[in-house]
């Protein structure tokens, strides 16, 4: 099994440096078109997001399948349904990437490959699904908080996948309108969906540094796993506060939002201690990646709390605003927690005469806090020039592009050093983990 | 003491399901018959199938949902300094940023008419609006 889970660690590595190399492509690109022409940005794009979306359900799936092996002290998964799980991600991942060379397109937001793949993709998460029942059916009750927020994220991304995929019934797909509200439904729960999966992975982190599991099952904790279900139910339609729907779905949706000022309250009134046991726990490297993961939360939620405002967001809405909220949690957040995750594995099953090289992924972490600050800040930059126009149809899209250029030039070679930092992360990971493979 | 926490738990968790299925219901039943629907326009469904099927989301936004290339097509054809005959020639031939997808004249036609649909659904970016104290907005549409 742990073989396995070594696979799913090992090629999520690989699907996360792809996927930034693509994104540094079509960074570039979008400022030189002509730049890498034989594969051009509209297919750069959706390879560079697929890659990503890749990274994090592999390295999500393989460290709940490691975790709560660990927990549970017995193989509770069934091996040949983690192996198939594994074989069909990797090969409909492979297929669609290669789809999307040859021009094959979906065209849908995140999804963009053809719908016919996405039956691939919910055979593998049924996959999942199962055997994660299958695995928590015997285990210890009552379950710490992170295994209901790996029940939540399993189950719902699910139903909201399926929900992403209801435009192929004309009764959906035939409203123009409909479709953009009930996609972007789906999108905003689905995105919730994995961070629900992610999320329990950092407090079970938490709980096994401290070596304190009172932290998953605090009172606290499930507030907060509650509060964070409901927006991931209510609180998606900042996405759509312009498209011409019911004003309840803004009003609902602006209402809830507001409820996440307590994450915002609870995370800057625990700042101190947060700060102190950073610097406490400075040489653990698992502990690294999860402080800088902390800060992240912090800058993110706040930018979320804000376009989440209907009068800020009719500024922000359609600007690279959008994208820096999108990317600094995808890099800040997840993918931070994600190899606090990796590293963690990888250090409990490290063979002793090949250790890691930790100053390497610490100059790493160092890199990358850097880079995803000057790119989200690049990114803020050029979406609040765009924002500035609201209202001004007289301006032509060719010149606000031009206005932004050097932002996005900005952006652009911030992307680079993010790929260099996640490089250096990632190199000794990988090298890590194939040893052990060697060992068996 | 146990079972009473797992029963709160277990009830905020399907009280909050309800309510979220109940909700999905509204939101996929509302406002069948306003603009936007092209169940009868066979030529808006072949453009919408074909902005798919080209990517043209990876570069073009739809109310300011999707790629950051292009510019929002939303009310491209009522534009009054470009239009249909505008947006027509554009999909035909490319720009210096857009390729040529070489899309014969009647699917160029149909992504036309797809966007004529589009554009009758509502504006974006939005041309004016009013700003609430309590931080909702009305968009004067």
């Amino acid at each position: 099994m742990n073989t396995l889970i070594k696979y799913f660690i090992g090629i999520s590595l690989v699907a996360l440096l792809g996927g930034v190399l693509f994104g540094c492509f079509s960074a570039f690109q979008f400022l030189y078109p002509a730049f890498f022409s034989s594969v051009p940005f509209f297919k750069t794009r959706p390879l560079h997001v697929s890659s990503v979306v890749g990274w994090i359900f592999l390295a999500s799936a393989g460290s709940i399948y490691y975790f709560i092996g660990q927990e549970n002290k017995t193989s509770s998964f069934s091996v040949s349904l983690t192996r198939l799980h594994l074989f069909m991600f990797i090969s409909g991942g492979f297929i669609i990437l290669i789809s999307y060379l040859f021009g094959y397109f979906g065209g849908r937001e995140y999804w963009e490959f053809n719908p016919i793949f996405s039956l691939m993709i919910l055979c593998t998460w049924l996959f999942f699904l199962l055997n994660f029942f299958h695995a928590i059916k015997g285990s210890d009750r009552p379950w710490p908080v992170y295994y209901w927020m790996w029940c939540t994220g399993v189950v719902f991304f699910m139903i909201t996948f399926i929900e992403a995929n209801l435009w192929m019934v004309p009764y959906f797909g035939d409203h123009i309108i409909r479709d953009l509200t009930v996609q972007w439904k789906a999108y905003g729960a689905l995105v919730g969906s994995w961070n629900m999966l992610v999320y329990g992975i950092a407090i079970y982190l938490l709980t096994k540094i401290k070596n304190d599991p009172s932290i998953a099952k605090s009172k606290l904790a499930f507030a907060m796993y509650f509060l964070g279900f409901f927006n991931l139910l209510f609180g998606w339609a900042h996405h759509i506060y312009v498209v011409p729907c019911p004003k309840y779905i803004r009003v609902i949706s602006y209402a809830v939002s507001m409820t996440e000022l307590l994450i915002l309250f609870k995370l800057i009134w625990s700042a101190r201690p947060t700060i102190q046991e950073g610097r406490n726990q400075k040489n653990n490297l698992v502990y690294n990646f999860l402080f800088s993961s902390d800060i992240w939360v912090l800058l993110n939620l706040f930018l979320a709390l804000l376009i989440s405002i209907p009068a800020i967001n009719v500024y922000t809405h359609g600007t690279h605003i959008t994208v820096a909220h999108a990317m600094g949690s995808t890099i800040g957040i997840n993918t931070f927690i994600l190899l606090a995750s990796v590293c963690y594995i990888t250090l409990k099953n490290q063979v002793p005469e090949n250790p890691l090289r930790v100053s390497a992924i610490k100059k790493g972490v160092r890199g990358l806090n850097i880079s995803l600050g000057v790119f989200w800040v690049c990114l803020i930059g050029a979406g609040v020039k765009k924002g500035m126009h609201t209202g001004d149809p007289s301006v032509l899209h060719q010149a606000i592009l031009e206005e932004i250029s050097p932002f996005l030039l900005g952006f652009a070679l911030a992307g680079t050093g993010i790929l260099a930092s996640l490089l250096a992360i990632s190199l000794p990971l990988l090298r890590s983990l194939l040893k052990q493979l060697r060992h068996g | 003491m146990n079972i009473s926490g797992i029963l709160i738990k277990r009830s905020i968790f399907f009280s909050f399901l309800l309510l979220f299925i109940i909700y999905s219901a509204h939101i996929y039943t509302f406002n069948a018959a306003s603009p936007g629907n092209i169940s009868k326009n066979p030529d808006a469904q072949k453009g919408k199938q074909l902005f798919q099927e080209y990517n043209c989301a990876s570069c073009h936004q739809l109310y300011g949902l999707g790629g950051y290339m292009g510019p929002d097509l939303t009310n491209v054809v009522s534009n009054p300094s470009k239009g249909e005959k505008y947006a027509y020639a554009v999909i035909r031939s490319g720009t210096q940023k857009m390729p040529n997808f070489n899309l014969s004249d009647a699917e160029a036609n149909c992504l036309v008419a797809y966007l004529k649909e589009v554009d009758r659904t509502g504006f974006s970016p939005v041309p004016a609006f009013t700003v609430h104290l309590n931080g909702d907005v009305n968009y004067d549409q």
